[in-house]
């Protein structure tokens, strides 16, 4: 049976602000589905509630994974559970290095019910597998030493996360803006990196301003958000037409959406 | 009795477990309570000393007498005089650790000396309440002219080498502990390093506390002549009592020129120690004096590692950890003196609070006049993990010429709630990534370390991280 991921009717607050406004998704394994929208509709707020962080306030509906409600999980429990987030701008840990950092993840991940203390994956057979992620995404074995985006240029934090879903092989993920901030080489690397990683196999929800990497992982459906809902669906084709004519349609087909857009682009979105 | 007081007694019982052991011993000697002429006296009779040690305890004693109590840093509630500041285990010190008494023998077993003295270790000396009742040094080094005694037997055996240093770095005078240690001073360690002599591995010495109310008062004094160098390490525990017991020593070291002198210090006292120690280095042209510091345990740690820059081009490297959990204040910190040209110095503290702990760093950063050209940088982070829990930061700085670079930089942080949710998203418990952004915030200085005592390091972070999430 086909892993399925169902957001039923999202309520999400940060403090006594309500961002998400009854957001409704259902994602089915080997999906892509891009999600789109302007500045401050809740795009990445969509990604955090899915991931559990704890500033995200859900206050109705569900998220159900396999039918079952993970809203109580802790986000290490979600993680162990298969979901996966490439955050848009991942915090440094200083003095952790990356192969320390992904060897306990990437154990947990794969024994979800290993207790604090339990033995990870052989060093021998994380090195190998590292290794040659690293390689196809044509990183310096240094990399591997050096801090968890410590000192990280853009390019090099995107990398590091499409690394850690390379490694992580989650159920469903979220990539929050993964291509942003890059050169076009560089964004056709990432683009080709998800493609081979997780096209066709893992759920992806895909947030993006740019059309390449839609291009080499065309969606199955685009998902616009707007205030705080998914005001419409479509295939790849709505993905398109954003691209290249913006959302003045969408603006003004869906006025009240348009509206509470508006009030709270005025506040800075809550990213991380 | 609440639930809560009884969890966190439970907690402090498992971490301290390691180490929270009595051994039964008949000691040979141990003097009644309290500090007076009497003691003091009858400590230099013990020890066959020379008149000149006699006088140099019975002055200290009258300074310790007459200074007050620091009224800085932290809350000393001691009564001097019902403390036991001489005991003596053993009628003599063991060359091989088959002469030492089997009861503390398996001490040290336990704390795992002699086995680290086999695999990677210069040298060793283990001082079990007042004495040094074990020591050892490879051959070749002796050969060479390496001398690493107990101080007692250097009284005896090297009485000018002492005597030109012994009480010249840090006087009796310098502060209330300091001439406390000179008049009941016992055990500690003498090194010499030769000309040109490098000590490739590690000279250890272990401090054990083993009786209720006692108090240790060991005296270092390490000479690095010209162009040699040498790691020094201690370690130091004890078990825990319900009243407090004392542990205040004088360390001095002098760094000649050209020479390297690395002191590395992981304390990891029960949570009923006084620790007030004095050391200080001198370090002469081009030297290079590094202290290493960890504080993880005791009830009341002040201590401030010094570097008295004394010719040109002279450097002094202060790294100081303190981790301080319920009960516990660590006033750590450092001293910086540039007394000459071109000379460099370079503080690095990192302290962690939790528990309720509280962990000050104090700090001296001085350039007297005519100290031209010295480079000064003084880095303090601290990383508070919950509410309980405080951090100070107590800096001073003193610049009596133009001509220098001076950077101080602090920061404070809380655990940060995006780097454990970062963390926690890639399926690591919460405690899991607590344990490893702590264990991130001291690599700075834990890669400093040598492999051995890396681990160690690492593995007292992890006893004290347990059961800190709830």
């Amino acid at each position: 049976m086909s892993d399925v991921l169902k957001i039923v009717d999202l309520h999400v607050s940060i403090g006594d602000k309500e961002i998400l406004r009854g957001v409704n998704l259902s994602m089915t394994e080997g999906e892509t589905h891009a999600l789109m929208g302007p500045n401050g509709s809740g795009k990445s707020t969509l990604g955090l509630a899915i991931m559990g962080h704890p500033n995200y306030n859900c206050t109705k509906g569900e998220i159900l994974l396999n039918g079952e409600n993970i809203l109580e999980l802790e986000p290490n429990e979600r993680a162990r559970a298969g979901i996966f987030m490439a955050f848009q701008r991942p915090v440094a840990i200083p003095g952790v290095k990356m192969a320390d950092f992904l060897r306990h993840a990437t154990t947990n991940v794969r024994n979800p019910d290993r207790k604090e203390g339990e033995d990870l994956i052989p060093m021998r057979e994380f090195r190998k597998e590292i290794k040659a992620n690293m390689e196809q995404l044509q990183m310096d074995s240094e990399f591997a030493r050096r801090y968890v985006n410590d000192g990280f240029s853009g390019g090099e934090m995107k990398r590091a996360e499409i690394l850690q879903l390379a490694m992580l092989q989650p159920k469903f993920a979220i990539l929050d803006e993964t291509d942003s901030g890059l050169d076009a080489d560089a964004v056709r690397l990432a683009s080709q990196s998800i493609n081979e990683i997780g096209h066709n196999k893992m759920g992806l929800l895909i947030i993006t301003h740019h059309d390449k990497l839609l291009e080499h992982n065309p969606p199955n459906f685009t998902h616009v958000i707007l205030g705080g809902r998914i005001v419409e669906t479509g295939g790849k084709e709505l993905a398109e037409e954003l691209h290249a004519e913006g959302y003045d349609r969408i603006r003004k087909q869906y006025p009240e959406a348009a509206k509470v857009n508006d009030e709270s682009e005025s506040e800075a979105e809550v990213v991380v | 009795m609440s639930t809560e007081l009884t969890e966190s007694q439970e907690l402090q019982s498992t971490e301290i477990n390691k180490y929270d052991f009595k051994t039964e011993t008949t000691a040979v000697f141990k003097a009644r309570k309290g500090v007076d002429a009497e003691i003091v006296n009858q400590i230099s009779d013990i020890k066959n000393e020379p008149d000149w040690m006699r006088q140099f305890r019975l002055e200290a004693l009258k300074i310790f007498e007459s200074k007050p109590m620091p009224e800085w840093g932290g809350d000393i509630d001691l009564d001097f005089q019902d403390i036991f500041y001489y005991l003596k285990p053993t009628t003599e010190q063991g060359k091989s650790w088959d002469d030492v008494p089997e009861e503390i023998k398996d001490t040290f077993e336990k704390l795992g000396i002699p086995e680290a003295e086999r695999k990677y270790l210069a040298g060793v000396k283990a001082q079990f309440e007042s004495e040094v009742i074990y020591g050892s040094l490879k051959k070749d080094l002796s050969d060479q002219g390496v001398l690493f005694t107990d101080t007692d037997t250097a009284v005896r055996e090297h009485p000018e080498l002492l005597r030109e240093y012994f009480g010249k770095i840090i006087p009796s005078t310098d502060n209330k502990f300091a001439a406390l240690n000179s008049a009941v001073w016992s055990g500690g360690s003498f090194i010499y390093v030769p000309p040109g002599v490098n000590i490739e591995f590690p000279l250890q010495a272990y401090f054990r506390i083993n009786e209720e109310n006692m108090g240790q008062f060991e005296r270092t004094l390490i000479i690095v002549d010209e162009g040699a160098q040498v790691h020094y390490v201690e370690g130091c525990t004890a078990p825990m009592y319900t009243s407090e017991s004392l542990h205040s020593a004088v360390v001095e070291v002098v760094v000649k020129k050209n020479a390297r002198c690395r002191y590395t210090t992981i304390q990891n006292w029960a949570n009923n120690i006084y620790n007030l120690v004095t050391k200080r280095a001198f370090a002469y042209q081009d030297a290079t004096m590094e202290w290493v510091d960890g504080n993880l345990g005791s009830k009341l740690t002040m201590k401030y590692p010094a570097v008295y820059m004394m010719e040109p081009g002279a450097r002094g490297e202060i790294l100081s950890i303190a981790f301080s959990s319920k009960g516990q204040h660590q006033d750590a910190g450092a001293k910086l003196v540039h007394c000459a040209p071109d000379t460099t110095g370079t503080i690095i503290s990192k302290s962690i609070s939790k528990n309720g702990g509280r962990s000050s760093y104090r700090g001296l950063a001085k350039v007297e006049k005519g100290a031209v050209n010295s480079k000064c940088s003084v880095v303090c982070d601290a990383l508070i993990l919950d509410d309980a829990s405080r951090s100070d930061t107590y800096p001073y700085i003193e610049i009596n010429e133009q001509d220098v670079s001076m950077g101080h930089e602090a920061s404070v942080s809380r655990i940060g709630e995006e780097q454990l949710f970062y963390l926690m998203s890639r399926g690591l418990s919460e405690a899991e990534a607590s344990t490893m952004i702590v264990n991130g915030f001291i690599e700075p200085l834990v890669k400093e370390l040598p492999m051995e005592y890396a681990v160690e390091m690492n593995r007292l972070i992890q006893l004290q991280m347990e059961g800190s999430v709830g």
